[in-house]
């Protein structure tokens, strides 16, 4: 077993690990989130090891096992895969600090379970990232869609159950209903599923049996949420906040747009992509979901359900990206996805310190807050500003990049959708900060701390460290597209 | 297969008869069982003639490993006269799996009986076991189209006694019993019909010396005529839609134990025989099968997969649900043999035997926690998982499997098969399942959601964990769907090769 394996296998073991250990001590509570937090290190130090190594062009592979004759169960990492594994990684860190915070400061129960169910999901998001096939791929989304349900329906309300069959229905009935035909589609008609450079299906399928593969990958991965598989994401938000911050700003939904981006890049290839009409149709799909999500968003009055709806907005760029007919879009993409990522987890922690520090969960009540909570109210500034795209803040490169690989490739439409989505954005996200900071009009005075001390320490420190990364990315946007360029049609 | 060469250790003496001892071994057992002096005695007596079956089955597959077919003429008189057992990989495969779980349902049998049946009929359930075992075990190994028919019997007999014990536990088991008696018997005598109409027409009842003669009769209507009672005979008791109707009764109200067998080798054995006339004894390629195969078969598969599934949704009662889940699952297996090339046999073929791994584990699991909850509903099961986690994880993998979900056995053979179906062109097919495995899901979840999510009702008894004879074969079973969700390589190579023999032993 080289280093490469190891690492792979270290990737994987971690997460589990820490869930079994977690498990364990799971009547120490100190004990229990010290453990947490050194799996956190552990993993983002592997993580980056395993970055720095794709970065030498020295990519780990594995083969793990082979089930039945010509399948494999493997891991290959690339850029956006082992770019995708250390944001998860590191914002796991984060977002369990931040957990910690939360989940004392509100005395939830069942707490243990909780943890538990975070690494098991993080051992799926690792396992998406590395994936070396289409199928092996698959495994984890679904390792990960079935290890988040404990943690959406954790209230354990008739109301959450509700919630949870949702959520497993739509994603996992999509999954097997439309992905799995989809890739087992692939494997017959290419042989294999395997992520090739420049596409496995690339020359193997006319254009319009693989439009139909599109269509059935696309809506598959309902994690993605485009616009008809969408409703799992609102219904989602019943969770506790840091599931919303981790899970449905940065893992799952983003496992979802990985896969379609993977999946142009790798299974159908830049070329095929710019050959199918049905890439065209979707994103004219993406190009509604885009300006209908900031619509409704701009709706809603409860702060989760406006920051869910911006990140079905936020995720169609993604797709969008993914399915341009031109290679930038797939670099934007990939930048996207870890900008958009940092941006809205500091937007969900900000929601989930407002709401401890004082129960509000109501754009509407909470004007004037931010003189109690400045600096989370200014940490949620930034995070708004970047989704809208603004400079010093990193969401401004990879929106900059993917207007600019859409008007290359001539689609008026996406970039207008863009351009549109932008100013409603900045409708909807940066009133609730300047607002807040703003005081009152009639000077009533802002709603009380319910919580004494208002938000816990830990919180605070979370949303401080992600809003700063979200200025420090705008200066280090270069490298990252940089690691990502071989992605769109290099060497793997 | 090399496998099996390796396990092949038996005296040669007792190998070379092994086909005729992998039948006598249980029925011997059964006399036994009958005259042992106590109950404990009977169980101890079950488990040594199912674990004795187990080897001879091992020694066949040894054999077959060798020479690709093992041909045993009962009492030295050879065919046309005698009776002649013929058992290549597919009989081979059923034998091992069948036998082996036997032994597990006979371990279970230990505990399970207990809460379940009366003291003073333990001897004769467990002579009844091990004949029905007897004749599933002769099934699978007979060349002899009418001896067939007699293990055939010999099996119902005593699965009919079987299910009728049941009514200790729950009266509507007597209804159970006596609906698929009148179904079996109608389903045997539609068999033992067109049997003597393929006599009439051949003049043999070798299944071999059948298809030699049938190649050049294929016009006959004898011979089409035969075909068709044939396929409806064993269509009744393989439990094909819509001739299902007893099946959702037998599994429900049977002693545990009994469901536990059955729906791991009872429909699965009566799925071998049509397979085994449909491509063996006739040419699939002939009109009047490949019709069959087509416009039959496939969508009456089609059918139970939908509406099987939708009715186990709509079921309040546990087992039922998951009996209807099994004709569903049938239909899984059927749609694989409807496909007639090798791949799609062979999809077939590794979900009848995953099939069998996970539902006997989930009629295990139920029937450990129903020591302790004693009711049907799947309300009154509610919570269960809290309070019996090892029995209700171990249930919660087997589900899993029967969802299809990854690392899981049933996921590789929904895979396989939906792969054969493309290959195939089959599109509908892959629609079919896809459509079907959503519907698994609802079914699924719900027994899920309600054991593990849902609050314990008032007024139910609390669930206790299932005691650890139980537990061991449960976990055995549980253990397996995973291991071969990882690696499939040994009953993937069964399959192909039981696909081949199908196909492969046409003269």
């Amino acid at each position: 077993m080289n280093l490469g394996e190891l690492l792979i296998l270290l990737a994987l073991a971690v997460p589990l690990f820490v869930a079994a250990a977690v498990y364990a001590v799971g009547r120490m509570p100190d004990v229990r989130e010290t453990l947490t937090l050194v799996g956190c290190i552990a993993l983002a130090i592997v993580t980056l090891a395993m970055l720095m190594r794709v970065g030498q062009g020295d990519a780990p592979a594995w083969i793990a096992a082979r089930p039945l004759q010509g399948i494999e169960l493997s891991f290959r990492l690339e850029p956006l895969g082992a770019l995708f594994a250390l944001m998860a990684s590191v914002l796991w860190g984060v977002n369990s600090l931040f957990s910690i915070g939360y989940m004392r400061g509100r005395r939830e129960g069942n707490q243990t379970r909780f943890y538990v169910c975070f690494a098991l999901a993080m051992f799926g998001v690792m396992g998406i990232a590395m994936a070396g096939n289409l199928l092996t791929l698959f495994v984890f989304y679904e390792i990960l869609t079935f290890s988040t349900y404990p943690l959406v329906t954790h209230k354990g309300d008739e109301a959450a159950r509700r919630a949870g069959r949702i959520y497993l229905g739509i994603l996992v009935g999509a999954s097997v209903t439309l992905l799995l035909p989809g890739i087992i589609a692939v494997h017959v008609l290419a042989g294999s599923t395997e992520f090739v450079a420049g596409g496995q299906l690339a020359g193997k399928v006319a254009p319009g049996v693989a439009g139909i593969l599109l269509m059935l990958i696309v809506f598959g991965a309902a994690k993605a949420a485009l616009i008809p598989v969408h409703a799992w994401l609102p219904a989602a938000m019943v969770a506790p906040t840091p599931v919303s911050a981790l899970l449905h700003a940065v893992a799952v939904v983003k496992a979802g747009v990985f896969l379609i981006l993977k999946v142009s890049a790798y299974t159908f290839g830049p070329i095929l992509i710019s050959e199918m009409r049905a890439a065209q149709y979707l994103l004219w799909l993406a190009a509604a979901t885009i300006v209908i999500a900031s619509l409704v968003a701009m709706r809603k009055d409860n702060l989760k359900a406006r920051l869910a709806w911006s990140t079905i907005g936020q995720l169609a760029y993604i797709t969008s990206a993914a399915l341009l007919p031109a290679s930038a879009g797939l670099i934007a993409g990939g930048l996207h996805m870890l900008m958009h990522a940092v941006a809205k987890i500091t937007l969900f922690m900000c929601a989930g310190a407002i709401y401890v520090a004082t129960g509000a969960t109501k754009v509407s009540e909470m004007h004037g807050l931010g003189r109690r909570m400045p600096v989370v109210f200014t940490c949620f500034l930034v995070g708004a500003l970047s989704v809208v795209g603004l400079p010093p803040f990193g969401g401004m490169w990879s929106k900059f990049l993917l207007i600019t690989a859409s008007f290359g490739s001539e689609e008026w439409i996406t970039a207008a959708a863009l351009i549109v989505s932008s100013l409603l954005s900045m409708l909807y996200l940066a009133p609730i900060a300047i607002r807040g900071l703003l005081p009152p009009v009639n000077d009533a005075p802002p709603a009380e701390f319910t919580r004494p001390g208002g938000a816990p320490g830990l919180t605070v420190a979370a949303v401080i460290i992600t809003s700063a990364a979200c200025i420090a990315l705008f200066f280090f946007a270069d490298e990252v597209t940089a690691f990502l360029i071989p992605i769109a049609g290099g060497a793997p | 297969m090399i496998f099996f060469e390796t396990l092949y250790a038996a005296p040669p003496q007792l190998a070379a008869h092994a086909p005729a001892l992998l039948v006598v071994g249980p029925l011997v057992g059964a006399c036994a069982a009958i005259l042992a002096p106590n109950s404990r005695w009977a169980w101890m007596i079950s488990v040594a003639a199912s674990i004795f079956a187990v080897w001879m089955a091992l020694c066949i597959a040894g054999e077959v490993a060798r020479g690709g077919v093992v041909d045993y003429a009962m009492g030295g008189f050879g065919p046309p006269l005698g009776i002649a057992f013929r058992i290549d990989w597919l009989g081979a495969g059923m034998a091992l799996l069948i036998s082996s779980i036997g032994v597990l349902a006979a371990l279970y049998s230990g505990h399970g009986l207990r809460s379940e049946v009366i003291q003073e009929k333990h001897n004769l359930f467990q002579a009844g076991f091990l004949l029905c075992q007897a004749g599933l075990l002769g099934l699978v190994s007979t060349g002899d189209a009418f001896n067939a028919f007699v293990f055939l019997e010999i099996s119902s007999i005593g699965t009919y006694a079987l299910i009728a014990v049941g009514a200790s536990r729950d009266r509507r088991a007597l209804p159970a019993a006596f609906n698929y008696l009148v179904m079996g018997t109608i389903g045997a005598t539609f068999f033992v019909i067109g049997v003597g109409f393929l006599y009439a027409a051949t003049g043999t009842l070798n299944m071999a010396d059948i298809a030699a003669r049938i190649a050049t009769l294929n016009d006959s209507r004898a011979v089409q005529a035969g075909f068709a009672f044939i396929v409806v005979g064993l269509g009744l008791k393989a439990a094909v839609f819509p001739l299902h109707g007893w099946l959702p009764g037998a599994y429900a109200y049977a002693p545990s134990l009994i469901a536990v067998f059955l729906s791991a080798t009872a429909t699965k054995a009566a799925i071998y025989l049509l397979a085994r006339f449909a491509f063996t004894v006739f040419d699939p390629a002939t009109d009047f099968v490949h019709t069959f195969l087509v416009w039959v078969l496939a969508p009456l598969a089609a059918a139970a997969a939908i509406v099987c599934s939708i009715q186990a949704i709509l079921e309040p009662e546990l087992r039922r649900v998951l009996a209807f889940s099994s004709v569903a699952q049938v239909g899984y297996m059927l749609m694989g043999l409807s496909l007639a090339s090798v791949a799609g046999v062979s999809a077939g073929l590794l979900h009848l035997g995953a099939h069998a791994l996970m539902k006997a584990a989930l009629f295990m699991a139920l029937g450990g926690v129903a020591m302790s909850v004693r009711a049907s509903a799947l309300a009154d099961f509610a919570g269960a998982g809290r309070d019996a986690p090892w029995t209700m994880t171990a249930f919660a993998i087997s589900a899993a499997g029967l969802m299809g979900l990854p690392l899981t056995f049933g996921f590789l053979t929904k895979f396989r098969l939906i792969e054969a179906a493309l290959s195939a062109n089959q599109v509908w097919i892959v629609a079919v399942v896809a459509v079907s495995s959503l519907l698994g899901l609802i079914y699924v979840g719900r027994m899920l959601e309600a054991l593990f999510f849902k609050p314990q009702p008032p007024g139910t008894a609390r669930a206790v964990e299932a005691p650890f004879g139980v537990l061991i074969p449960l976990w055995i079973l549980a253990l397996a769907s995973l291991w071969f969700g990882i690696d499939a390589s040994l009953p993937e190579s069964l399959a192909n090769a039981g696909a081949l023999a199908l196909f492969g032993a046409r003269p």
